[in-house]
């Protein structure tokens, strides 16, 4: 189709035709009656999947991106629909991840006069969103439409935001098709200047201690991207480490990967990122969990970074090479010159490095005191990746100990697998976000690993998950604590546990039963593997309530204003100062 | 070292783009000393925003790419540093005076070829086009003099020679 007369309602479905939207996440209201009528005249292939909270709404249309690559969609209503769904689009902001969100608002001659339901919707979300429209014109409408889908989706993708007054959804206009569309001025730079990439190869054949560092980029390039990074890394023979939205780019039980680096990434990884002479970053942002105390963050080595967004580029950490563009172009690219020159690494040199790198992985920095009467929460995670590792298994989480344990502990050989709020940090995101991700994966096992607080910050969304048959896993590491808060009372503020400790906690395996899903609780090591076995074989909705030690903490640690050699690798170390400065970052 | 750069960027002018220009730069921290914006293609609707902001090299660097990333915008450059740009201001003043004050008024305006376009018995409003520290420098001599009232319109600015932005 070209062009045709179609209402505006009409238009938002045609657009989720033409771009190949079938799942829409989503809550009605009064301001999108006429789209929500759209759907039920059952015109389309769309599927809806009504959420609780609007909040849960955008977290799952993430889960739903993060874990198929394509573009996650959601549709809310005007005012407190749209303000609902700001974390989830703030969330989706900091992780990159491409989001369409549709809102409804009061018609246009109501806007501006506190009209009921009425927000400032492109307003409040203009900082939280990669772009924002509201539309004034009918004829605009099919315009916009594929501009947000391609804004959402180029580039470094984040979430874009439509808003509709009503009586534009009523309105009769020309809807014109994708194809004749094209942005006027929007158009990311996909690869990157030959002579760059030259340059970090020269750097690349000197290297005696290189790393590469990747990050979430990899995983939003693609799985050319994937491909080629492994190509790549195995070309060199260098090291690897990940930031945490990078994980399952590289196999997480490969040997040459050194697991997670940052603020509680391993021993070997923060070591080898301290000490090397080349920081091959690829698709990742010198976010201050990875970087430590700037000023001594990688202090001997030369930088190259690869990335789409020139802005990232000297943000906050100073490269040497910058090659800016997509992951996949630019490896490509990479790996031709590499063949056709016919480079060779420093072998001796790199074999030396290594060596140096497996004596800090004989520190075990992940090693943990277990016990054979209370539960670990590592022991539990290590169980459940043991039982699930055959499996092609998507894993979400809520944010805090458990989130760490759970990218520590359960390593991911492929991308997309994983799927965590790690830019915002947002609890509350594991439950809707594996929604997302086992709708978009229906017949897959799909688990959030959420801790006890975190999980009743949506817990509404069983509902959802009861309603539309999807047959999540809630492993809830519980020690009844907001445990990374407890962590960081207990370090820098004398153990005053202020406010951390969850009184009144619900019964979770009645809260479960209360939804219609099942509920299981385990408070003994010996009874796990049978428990987390059940969860597994159960066809429907399960809320795994896992009891653990009330006291571990997450180690290594690099404390805040530290540097990565002076990371903390368990409790026995504890009395290392932070200083003043430390403690006032977060 | 911090110092003023006067930073133009052009913009597609569509609804909501100022807000987005104007939030990002408060939202991440900095601070606008003054800021003009006009259509400057009609046909294209392409807009440029003028701002002056006080920071140094790097922290304006940094200040141009995220305005780069931002959809709407097309170009952001630092006028101050990469072109050795023009700047011009325009200020309407008002001086309410009589006597020796009101006549050494008009004197001033006559050596800084300000225009006087409003007069009274007891006063005048003076139009002065110029650099934004010859506006400063006149504002300081009209002080003693009775000044009452300042209208400035920010900064506009080009760079020199035959390059465009």
């Amino acid at each position: 189709m070209v062009s045709a007369q179609l209402t505006g309602a009409e238009m938002v479905l045609q657009a989720f035709e033409d771009h190949k939207v079938d799942t829409l996440f989503g809550y009605p209201g009064g301001a999108v009656l006429p789209i929500y009528d759209e759907l039920a005249k059952g015109k389309n292939s769309i599927h809806h999947y009504l959420v609780r909270h609007e909040q849960g709404a955008a977290h799952a249309a993430e889960g739903y991106a993060r874990s198929s690559g394509k573009v996650g969609v959601l549709l809310v209503t005007s005012g407190p629909g749209v303000t609902n769904a700001v974390t989830g689009l703030a969330d989706a902001m900091m992780d990159s991840i491409p989001l369409v969100c549709i809102s409804g608002q009061v018609p246009s001659h109501l806007i501006g006069t506190d009209a009921f339901q009425e927000c400032d919707a492109v307003g409040i979300t203009r900082p939280c969103t990669k772009h924002n429209w509201l539309v004034k014109d009918i004829n605009d409408l099919s315009r916009i439409l594929h501009e947000a889908f391609y804004v959402a989706a180029s580039g470094r993708p984040g979430p874009v935001l439509i808003d509709i007054p009503k009586d534009i959804q009523f309105q009769t206009g020309t809807y014109i098709g994708p194809e004749t569309i094209k942005h006027k001025s929007y158009r990311p730079k996909l690869k990157a200047s030959i002579d760059n990439i030259n340059e970090a190869l020269k750097l690349i054949v000197k290297a005696q201690k290189p790393i590469f560092y990747t990050g979430g980029g990899v995983i939003n390039s693609g799985n050319a991207a994937v491909q080629l990074l492994r190509e790549f890394v195995r070309l060199t023979g260098f090291p690897i480490t990940s930031t945490l939205q990078g994980l399952g780019a590289f196999p997480g039980d490969d040997d040459q990967f050194i697991g997670m680096l940052g603020m509680h990434g391993t021993y070997e990884a923060n070591m080898a990122m301290h000490d090397c002479d080349l920081l091959i970053n690829v698709g990742a942002r010198f976010d201050d969990r990875i970087t430590g105390k700037v000023d001594e963050f990688s202090p001997n080595s030369k930088k190259i970074h690869i990335d789409i967004d020139p802005s990232s580029i000297n943000k906050t950490i100073d490269v040497d090479v910058a090659l800016v563009g997509d992951v996949a172009h630019v490896l490509e690219d990479t790996i031709k010159l590499w063949k056709s020159n016919v480079y060779k690494t420093d072998k001796p040199a790199v074999k030396s490095w290594w060596s140096m790198i497996d004596k800090w992985k004989e520190k075990d920095s992940l090693g943990f005191n277990d016990s054979k009467t209370t539960i670990k929460p590592q022991f539990a995670i290590q169980r459940l990746y043991e039982l699930t590792k055959e499996k092609d298994t998507y894993v979400t989480t809520e944010v805090g100990q458990h989130q760490m344990w759970a990218a520590q502990f359960y390593k991911f050989n492929k991308p997309n697998r994983w799927i965590t709020s790690g830019g915002l940090g947002t609890m509350g995101f594991g439950l809707p976000a594996a929604i997302g991700a086992q709708v978009a994966h229906r017949d897959k096992l799909v688990i959030d690993i959420a801790g006890e607080a975190s999980i009743l910050m949506c817990i509404q969304e069983m509902s959802t998950a009861i309603q539309h048959k999807l047959p999540v896993k809630i492993f809830i590491i519980n020690n009844q604590y907001m445990g990374m808060v407890r962590q960081w009372q207990e370090l820098l503020h004398d153990k005053r546990y202020s406010h951390s400790y969850t009184d009144a906690l619900p019964d979770f395996v009645k809260l479960a039963e209360a939804y219609g899903a099942k509920g299981i609780r385990v408070q003994k090591p010996s009874e796990l593997d049978k428990g987390i076995q059940e969860m597994i074989d159960y066809d429907g909705p399960v809320i795994f309530d896992c009891v653990v030690d009330e006291n571990e903490n997450v180690y290594p640690m690099i404390p805040s204003g530290k540097a990565h050699n002076e990371m903390l690798l368990g409790d026995e170390n504890e009395d290392s100062e932070i200083s003043d400065e430390g403690k006032v970052l977060v | 070292m911090e110092s003023k750069h006067t930073v133009s960027v052009l913009v597609d002018n569509e609804p909501g783009v100022l807000a987005r220009v104007i939030g990002l730069i408060s939202g991440r921290g900095y601070n606008i000393e003054s800021l003009t914006v006009a259509e400057v293609d009609a046909e294209a609707h392409i807009s440029r925003i003028t701002f002056v902001t006080l920071g140094n090299e790097t922290t304006i660097n940094k200040m141009i790419s995220q305005l780069q990333k931002l959809v709407p915008v097309k170009k952001a450059i630092n006028i101050t540093l990469d072109k050795q740009g023009i700047e011009r201001e325009m200020a309407l003043v008002k001086v309410v005076a009589t006597g020796e004050k009101r006549v050494e008024s008009l004197r001033l305006s006559d050596a800084f070829r300000a225009k006087v376009i409003d007069t009274t018995h007891d006063s005048f409003v003076f139009e002065l086009n110029g650099s934004p520290v010859k506006i400063d420098a006149f504002i300081d001599l009209m002080t003693p003099l009775g000044l009452s009232e300042i209208s400035r319109t920010g900064v506009v600015a080009i760079a020199r020679g035959s390059e465009k932005l």
